[in-house]
């Protein structure tokens, strides 16, 4: 970023608390969590909308955060990954649906994880308990190159069943 | 990649923004971002300047008036998915709207974005030519209206000159108890169709075709209606052959064709796409449904 790149001055709130910065106005907002908040859960993939690696929730929906200046999330509440642990530390810190991605071997390398995190969030928000087309409908706007996806998919219906307390 | 370098502005009424465009050189439009920001970062324009539409007020909503359906052409295609409105009034844009993208990009990507951006396979604009859309665009000389298909001159390539703005989308709904399908063949659901059909019938008291849109996205530059099927139906009762015959014209049509998609394949699903979408809104009308569901 050469040092007379045009900025602007936002407010934008991550994971609950406000951060106030000076951001070039051409950084799409993934780039904003990583570089500038250094929330580095969030990853990059293909910059272009397809991979879905990018994925937050703005104002509660999910996003392409590649696709989103971060200029746009003036006066927004973003949700990364780095929201969804518990406050222990280990094993026994991660979120429902993360412990549910542990225990059904739902990621390898972990590079598609962090957005396929939060468009699950979306959507057992919406509806505590999808049925399995519910999810992979949710899942095709990622790519996962590891795992084909059926783990991905248990650790969904895993966790909905728990929170949900049925079948 | 990184987008290149540019100055972003965001108005935040429709006047401020067409003084913007009307000052600043070689502006750019941002709606919703999906199509605009992936050429961004693959560095296929660069803009001196970004005027974002997000924050304009009053060019979003959905509200029924004049016996249209009038959509802000900022109004997400979330939005339109969760409108019972649309599902009630335009079921052919709520079945459309489904194929559109993702539900992480549906949460961001306009109506008016997809539009103006004119894929000649997107969903949107095969939907505004299949219902006759009415788009009001606002610009330095006041403000004008085009039907879609003098709004869709040419492959991407919309009639909006310099310094306009598409304001609003409008839609006159079919009467109560017409059929529709919309239907559409890609290689992963979400990408762009290869071929989309969307039909629209109506039926008279004989339950012959009184009424028959038929158009087909992702064939030619834009979406096009296909005439010749459209009056292949109109008048006749929609038996095997008339279905046959009708998707017989939507095969005939002059078909884009590309090293992955040769114009014939294009033409091919057109053929069958279209003889699966006739039948399907025919099931949908309500006269089929009341006689007992056999053609
Ligand atoms: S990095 Fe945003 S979708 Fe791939
Ligand atoms: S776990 Fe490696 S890409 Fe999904």
């Amino acid at each position: 970023m050469s040092s007379d790149e045009p900025v602007r001055a936002i407010s934008v709130t991550v994971n609950g608390t406000v951060h106030r910065r000076e951001v070039a106005e051409r950084k799409n907002l993934a780039d904003f969590l990583r570089q500038d908040l250094q929330l580095t859960g969030t990853h990059v993939g293909c910059e272009h909308g397809v991979c879905g690696a990018c994925t937050v929730l703005v104002d509660g929906v999910s996003a392409r955060g590649c696709l989103m200046l971060a200029v746009q999330a003036d006066g927004c509440s973003v949700e990364t990954v780095e929201s969804l642990a518990g406050d222990a530390p280990g094993p026994s810190g991660l979120g429902p649906l993360q412990q549910a991605f542990r225990d059904r071997h739902a990621l390898q390398c972990g590079f598609c994880t962090p957005g396929i995190l939060m468009s699950l969030t979306e959507l057992l928000r919406d509806d505590p308990a999808p049925d399995e087309h519910a999810v992979r409908l949710v899942l095709s706007g990622h790519l996962c190159r590891c795992t084909g996806y059926q783990n991905i998919v248990a650790a969904a219906l895993q966790a909905a069943s728990k929170a949900g307390g049925g079948s | 990649m990184k987008a290149p370098p540019f100055r972003y502005h965001a108005p935040r009424t429709l006047d401020e923004a067409l003084s913007l465009l009307a000052s600043l050189p070689g502006p750019r439009l941002l709606a919703g971002g999906q199509s605009l920001m992936p050429m961004l970062n693959f560095r296929l324009l660069a803009p001196e300047h970004v005027v974002d539409l997000n924050r304009v007020e009053g060019l979003s909503g959905i509200r029924e008036a004049g016996g249209e359906i009038v959509f802000g052409a900022m109004t997400r295609q979330r939005e339109i998915e969760f409108s019972p409105l649309v599902e009630a009034r335009l079921p052919l844009l709520a079945e459309a709207i489904q194929w559109v993208g993702h539900r992480q990009t549906r949460n961001r990507g306009t109506l008016g974005g997809s539009l103006c951006h004119l894929d000649p396979s997107a969903e949107q604009p095969t939907v505004a030519m299949a219902m006759d859309a009415t788009l009001a665009i606002v610009g330095p000389a006041g403000r004008r209206e085009l039907p879609m298909r003098d709004f869709a001159l040419d492959l991407m390539t919309p009639a909006l000159d310099e310094g306009e703005i598409l304001a609003e989308v409008r839609i006159r709904p079919w009467a109560p108890g017409h059929g529709w399908a919309f239907l559409e063949f890609a290689r992963r659901h979400g990408d762009y169709a290869i071929v989309a059909v969307a039909v629209l019938l109506e039926l008279d008291a004989s339950a012959r075709a009184s009424r028959v849109s038929i158009t087909l996205g992702g064939v030619a530059a834009t979406p096009v209606r296909v005439p010749e099927a459209e009056a292949r139906l109109l008048g006749s009762l929609i038996d095997a052959e008339a279905i046959a015959d009708a998707a017989a014209c939507c095969g005939a049509v002059d078909a884009l064709g590309d090293p992955q998609v040769p114009a014939w394949y294009r033409q091919r699903l057109a053929r069958t796409l279209a003889g699966r979408a006739i039948p399907a809104a025919l099931a949908r009308t309500a006269a089929h449904a009341a006689a007992g569901g056999t053609p």
